[in-house]
């Protein structure tokens, strides 16, 4: 008897083990590595000065600098999931309740940017807002304009590029959310005397609600974490958090100082889904992706 | 027992027939993990093994028309003698392959077609430099003298890389809205100049801005000064600037747009967008920046073998086809090797092979400076 308890208690940890190994390897011990790395120090040949110290660290957490940069990060990041929250609520509610027989069409279609390279897309805008793109051609064409107007490069453009790359992960969770509400509670509201708009407040919208939340979520925290669309579509000044980090470790080679940054931007974002997670649970998230 | 006799051993004993092929991968596949675990070891058993017999060469440059020309007229004709495959990889810039180099083990990584001496100091403070047997590479003899040295005097005498091409990174205007004589007359000048805020570019390299920032600022870029009178004209540029670029193709595409006006650019780049047909004007400023691009041998690489493929990279017919790729010229001496007039009408080839016209960066100098202005470049970038 004493034996099969122990059996049942080691059965799940046995039948986890390949998972629990597999975090291990490529998550826990790499992410050791950057906490030690943390506290060491980069020498002037650029080599690595092994010990313990707090120098990189003290830098991080008093210098201004990073703390400017990291409010921009985040203030790029609110724009961008507010834009991708309001947009994409539209479509999301149109696939919701289409009626078409080509949902999983209109659904296979939102995941089309997926396929293509992430990169490219963010390039694409070059080609559409250049001064020889197609906006400015299309203008100098109708006579609208006489010379081509400036608008590639600038905190728009990043913001501009991230919302296309991060859209599709919006619409996915309000989708989600919206196709399990149940249309008889829409209809009973209405036969209670709500208009159509009402029902849509006072039922649709706070029930699509965690959707909505989980969304944001997501947009939010990959925003915060990119680097390629200010690298691509920003000028000299548009740097988000995760530009630093990369500059710290490739151009200045100081992985010491790079990992510091990094593992602040990890626990800044950590914290964000500890508090979504306490309140709304992350599983909504993963429902988007089944 | 030492990690090389094991694998000896354990070689030893498969071809004696002691024990299976799967039995002998499954031994050095746990010394491998266990090995790998802790870095080093691994390091030294693998080095050992390619030390052996090595099978490959592993080769990083920057990809395209380049690699191609390697691949067809270099490495082809080295593997077809020698036996040993040559490994093309690319990166994208140097900073980006010594962070890889950095996280590699010892050997793997061998020769790469890296920048200027800049770089051929900054491996060698990171103890990556090799010695090359000179003797093994007799076509060294054709190289420009002046680019020899510079890389000798890091190295104490000897060499870790031999010289490959050579260009400069100067002043591209497109001449639709600035003409030549705008441009003569105002030099460096021009990337500062408030009548093109908004089209004006810049590399975001911070040696090449605080290069043209002490050029702004009337200083002499290899013994500046005045620091911070540097720091205020790369304001006044990032100001001015629509963009950073980050890569040629990033440079070509903006000129070509009509995106910007003016920019630093380089000199193979611009001659490339010349030939497209686009009217771009390059100019050489006083104190213009000059740099050479040198084959670099890793230490922990297999040197004999090594040495032989940088011979046949050096042959002038190999040097040639890439320098005809790339639009840079090859570090060949034209007092010494015939080269075509495709190569002579290259942007910034030196007809007497003395380079005596351009600036380099001193790497003793620049080095030293290394830590304390790439950090704050990247402030003064972002607005500070």
């Amino acid at each position: 008897m004493a034996a099969e308890s122990a059996r049942g208690r080691r059965q799940p940890w046995i039948l986890l083990s390949p998972s629990l190994a597999t975090i291990s390897f490529l998550l826990i011990i790499p992410m050791m590595f950057i906490v030690v790395y943390s506290f060491w120090l980069r020498t002037a040949t650029g080599a690595d000065q092994v010990g313990f110290y707090l120098d990189n660290w003290q830098e991080v957490l008093t210098d201004r600098y990073y703390r400017d940069i990291l409010f921009q990060t985040f203030q790029i990041a609110f724009y961008t999931t507010v834009i991708c929250a309001l947009v994409g609520y539209i479509p999301a509610y149109f696939v919701a309740n289409t009626r078409m027989r080509s949902k999983t069409l209109l659904l296979l279609m939102l995941m089309l940017p997926f396929w293509i390279s992430y990169i490219i897309r963010t390039m694409s805008w070059i080609n559409i807002l250049g001064s020889s793109g197609a906006i400015n051609t299309f203008l100098i064409w109708t006579g609208a304009i006489d010379s081509p107007i400036s608008m590639l490069y600038n905190q728009t453009t990043v913001i501009l590029g991230l919302v296309h790359y991060l859209l599709p992960f919006m619409i996915l969770n309000i989708y989600v959310s919206l196709d399990g509400i149940e249309k008889n509670l829409t209809e009973a509201a209405q036969s209670l005397g709500c208009n159509g708009w009402q029902a849509f407040r006072e039922v649709t919208l706070p029930l699509s609600f965690p959707g909505l939340a989980a969304g944001s979520l997501l947009c939010f925290v990959l925003a915060s974490g990119t680097y390629i669309t200010p690298l691509v579509l920003g000028g000299p000044r548009d740097a988000m958090f995760a530009n630093l980090v990369f500059e710290a470790i490739v151009t200045q080679l100081n992985w010491p100082l790079g990992s510091a940054l990094s593992l602040v931007l990890l626990a800044l974002l950590g914290v964000l889904v500890a508090v979504y997670s306490r309140y709304l649970g992350v599983d909504q998230i993963a429902k988007s992706f089944r | 027992m030492d990690k090389t006799k094991r694998y000896e051993r354990l070689l030893s004993r498969l071809k004696d027939g002691d024990i299976n092929r799967r039995s002998f991968l499954t031994a050095l596949g746990a010394a491998g993990v266990t090995a790998g675990l802790v870095g080093g070891p691994m390091g030294m058993l693998t080095r050992a093994a390619r030390a052996a017999t090595p099978e490959q060469i592993r080769f990083d440059g920057w990809g395209g028309v380049v690699s191609e020309a390697f691949e067809k007229f270099a490495f082809a004709p080295y593997t077809a003698k020698t036996g040993i495959k040559v490994v093309s990889g690319t990166f994208g810039g140097a900073d980006e392959y010594i962070a890889r180099v950095k996280a590699s083990q010892t050997g793997e990584f061998n020769l790469a077609h890296l920048s200027g001496v800049f770089d051929y100091a900054r491996y060698h403070g990171l103890e990556l430099t090799s010695e090359l047997n000179e003797a093994n590479i007799p076509n060294l003899a054709n190289v420009i003298p002046g680019l020899i040295t510079p890389l000798r005097n890091i190295t104490g005498g000897t060499l870790s890389a031999v010289p490959y091409n050579y260009g400069t990174t100067s002043i591209a205007y497109n001449r639709k809205y600035i003409s030549d004589d705008e441009a003569k007359a105002k030099g460096a000048k021009l990337m500062v100049d408030d009548a093109y805020k908004g089209k004006i570019g810049g590399w975001a390299e911070w040696k090449t801005r605080i290069w043209y920032g002490a050029l702004q600022s009337d200083q002499d870029p290899n013994n500046i000064q005045d620091i911070d009178a540097v720091w205020d004209q790369i304001r006044i540029h990032r100001d001015l600037a629509l963009k950073y670029w980050t890569s040629g193709a990033e440079l070509m595409s903006l000129l070509a747009e009509e995106e910007i006006y003016v920019t630093e650019g380089w000199s193979g780049r611009i001659r490339a967008l010349q030939d497209q047909g686009h009217d771009i004007g390059y100019f050489d400023p006083k104190g213009g920046l000059g740099w050479q691009e040198c084959i670099f041998v890793l230490r922990g690489s297999p040197m004999a073998e090594c040495e032989e493929l940088l011979n046949f990279m050096l042959e002038p017919e190999v040097a040639i086809a890439v320098a005809e790729g790339q639009f840079y010229p090859p570090a060949l001496d034209p007092n010494k090797v015939e080269l075509t007039d495709l190569v002579k009408s290259l942007p910034a080839f030196d007809p007497a092979g003395t380079l005596d016209g351009l600036s380099f960066f001193n790497p003793e100098y620049w080095n030293s400076n290394e830590a304390e202005w790439s950090k704050t470049f990247s402030r003064v970038q972002r607005g500070y």
